[in-house]
């Protein structure tokens, strides 16, 4: 998926400079690297706006993959058996993974980490409106690995074939984790629907309550997707939101089928005609305001970021203090004072 | 001091032979360690401390859960007994604090708990083929308390204060380590005398003072083999077994 070492590299590099390309001839070398389904790399040159929408694009999903360890972290200590318990902390800790990846691949765009997370803390850049929905049950953690993890693969395996290498390169690896967290939220939830009567039920309300907004993650319909079109002509996104939706539905209503669910919605039923599923309409009106910050969690969710962030400042000082006294045998170190 | 009769254990208490009282004391102490750090997921300093302290977690839990399905069944082992029940030393049970009392907690602990699993993997115990599996990871917890202790201690005026307050708070649960458990064939008080070396080295090198006080202050400090706790453990195993015990025979 990912190619390495695009022959293109050298034609848009600064050694250029001097060989007297203008601007057009730039922008026609990048056009025509996209145009092939090639790679653009991290020196080559990009037009403005596109390594803006980048940088805006990878570090939403940075952000949200480290907001998205708290509705699940809040469920560790409580997990009901060891076995369950291993599985949420080994998740939690991929998405810390996944967090750092991502920002990596934003780095290579010219930003940095800290600035990023200023910006998160800030409120600048946002993070998946999904996190602001609340953990209030066991069986919510199987719901957001099956609908919420699945709406994200959905969303992210075309991004394997993103135009921009590192991003894609971090897809790749991204998506293969992901996949697994899905399956293991499936079992979750099959496990309790075909458990006692009140694990049935916890299940059946853990996904009454995420199915519309898992829906949701898919972002505004297309006509109203203010970065859909230059998005695609990019090649940065395969795939319009309400197709990618669309094809979300589609795989979900055998799997509630067969995990014995139900989805919270009279209108969902297959369309012969058009191949699809049909379903109703999403309440557009709740997914603005939770992007507003009015969601349910909004608020706690960038508090315990930010207090995680502050009261954390004496140690990643600490640790760049000693580093700096210690600077030619800790170098191995210095990475975590950054 | 008598411990009074069980009610609705079904765990093995008290354990039955000296080995499972050995199995019990490392799979507690490594259940309820785990159980500690998952309690940073989110809340961590900088976001590789997020994957290393999960990491460590996982790693402890592992080791716990082959050490409670040698003595039973892991769930009921963690889920259904209480608190007097529980074999694990007090220092894996204290809270978290702040880094710098998780980071002392951790140094202190994975330096024995090295030790321990080196000693054990070269005895002919039945533990021995699990202790020789857990010193790789025993080994990389231990360094990543030792890195952090030297980075906290000489590292800025406020990180120092922070981290010989953490060491000076914890030293008084450590004597319990060396304490004789049946069944666990290794000398507390060779393993006390390198513990106490490798600790001297570290925090020396940290620029911090090693704590002169007791190593088993209180009168309870250091019961934690005998079922006896300090209280922050009660309200933690609450929280732990509170979903598994609302649902009595359900799987998961």
């Amino acid at each position: 998926m990912a190619t390495a070492a695009p022959h293109h590299q050298a034609a848009g590099s600064p050694a250029d400079a001097g060989t007297g390309l203008g601007e057009a001839a730039y922008q026609a070398v990048f056009d025509a690297t996209v145009a092939a389904d090639e790679r653009i790399e991290p020196r080559d040159w990009m037009p403005d706006a596109y390594r803006a929408t980048l940088v805006r694009q990878i570090a939403q999903h940075a952000h949200s993959e480290i907001i998205g360890m708290q509705p699940e972290a809040n469920w560790i200590t409580r997990a009901p058996s060891l076995r369950r318990k291993a599985i949420l902390m080994a998740k939690v800790q991929d998405e810390a993974g996944h967090g750092l990846y991502l920002y990596s691949a934003a780095e290579t765009l010219g930003t940095g980490r800290d600035e990023l997370l200023d910006k998160l803390h800030s409120g600048r850049q946002k993070y998946s409106s999904i996190f602001n929905y609340p953990t209030l049950t066991w069986a919510d953690v199987g719901a957001i690995g099956w609908l919420v993890d699945g709406a994200a693969i959905t969303n992210q395996v075309p991004l394997c074939r993103c135009s921009y290498g590192p991003y894609a390169r971090a897809m790749v690896r991204v998506c293969k984790e992901e996949s697994f967290h899905q399956r293991q939220g499936y079992e979750l939830l099959l496990a309790l629907s075909r458990g006692t009567e009140a694990q049935h039920a916890m299940a059946q309300d853990a996904v009454d309550r995420w199915w519309w907004p898992s829906l949701m993650m898919f972002g505004p319909p297309d006509d109203e997707s203010a970065h859909s079109a230059q998005s695609m002509e990019w090649k940065i996104k395969r795939h319009s939101n309400d197709e990618l939706r669309r094809r979300f539905v589609d795989i979900c209503v055998p799997q509630a089928a067969s995990l014995g669910l139900t989805l919270p919605d009279p209108e969902l039923r297959w369309n012969e005609e058009r191949g699809h599923h049909d379903f109703g309409p999403i309440d557009w009106t709740e997914f603005k305001e939770v992007l507003k910050g009015n969601g349910p969690c909004n608020e706690q969710r960038i508090t315990q970021r930010r207090r995680a962030h502050d009261e954390g400042a004496w140690v990643r000082e600490a640790a760049a203090a000693h580093a700096a006294k210690h600077s030619t045998k800790a170098t191995t170190h210095e990475g975590r004072a950054a | 001091m008598t411990q009074p009769a069980p009610v609705t254990q079904p765990a093995v208490t008290p354990p039955v032979t000296d080995t499972a009282a050995a199995v019990l004391a490392l799979g507690d102490d490594a259940l309820v360690l785990s159980h500690r750090l998952g309690e940073w997921a989110g809340h961590a300093p900088v976001l590789e401390e997020e994957v290393a302290l999960a990491n460590i977690a996982l790693d402890l839990l592992g080791q716990a859960r082959v050490l409670l399905g040698m003595a039973g069944d892991e769930d009921e082992l963690a889920y259904l007994r209480e608190e007097r029940a529980f074999r694990n030393t007090q220092l894996v049970e204290q809270p978290n604090g702040d880094f710098a009392h998780t980071i002392a907690r951790q140094l202190y602990f994975s330096t024995y708990h090295l030790l321990l699993h080196d000693r054990l993997a070269r005895t002919d115990s039945e533990l021995a083929p699990l202790a020789a599996k857990a010193v790789k990871e025993v080994a990389y917890h231990q360094d990543h308390a030792a890195q952090w202790t030297l980075r906290l201690g000489d590292g800025t005026e406020e990180s120092h204060a922070r981290m010989q307050r953490a060491v000076d708070a914890l030293w008084r649960f450590t004597g319990e380590l060396f304490a004789p458990v049946p069944g666990l064939p290794v000398d507390g008080a060779e393993i006390q005398e390198r513990w106490t070396e490798q600790i001297t080295d570290v925090l020396t090198r940290a620029t911090l003072t090693v704590p002169t006080g007791p190593q088993t202050g209180a009168w309870s400090a250091g019961a934690g083999r005998q079922g006896v706790h300090t209280e922050s453990f009660g309200r933690m195993l609450a929280e732990m077994q509170h979903l598994h015990r609302s649902h009595p025979g359900a799987s998961w």
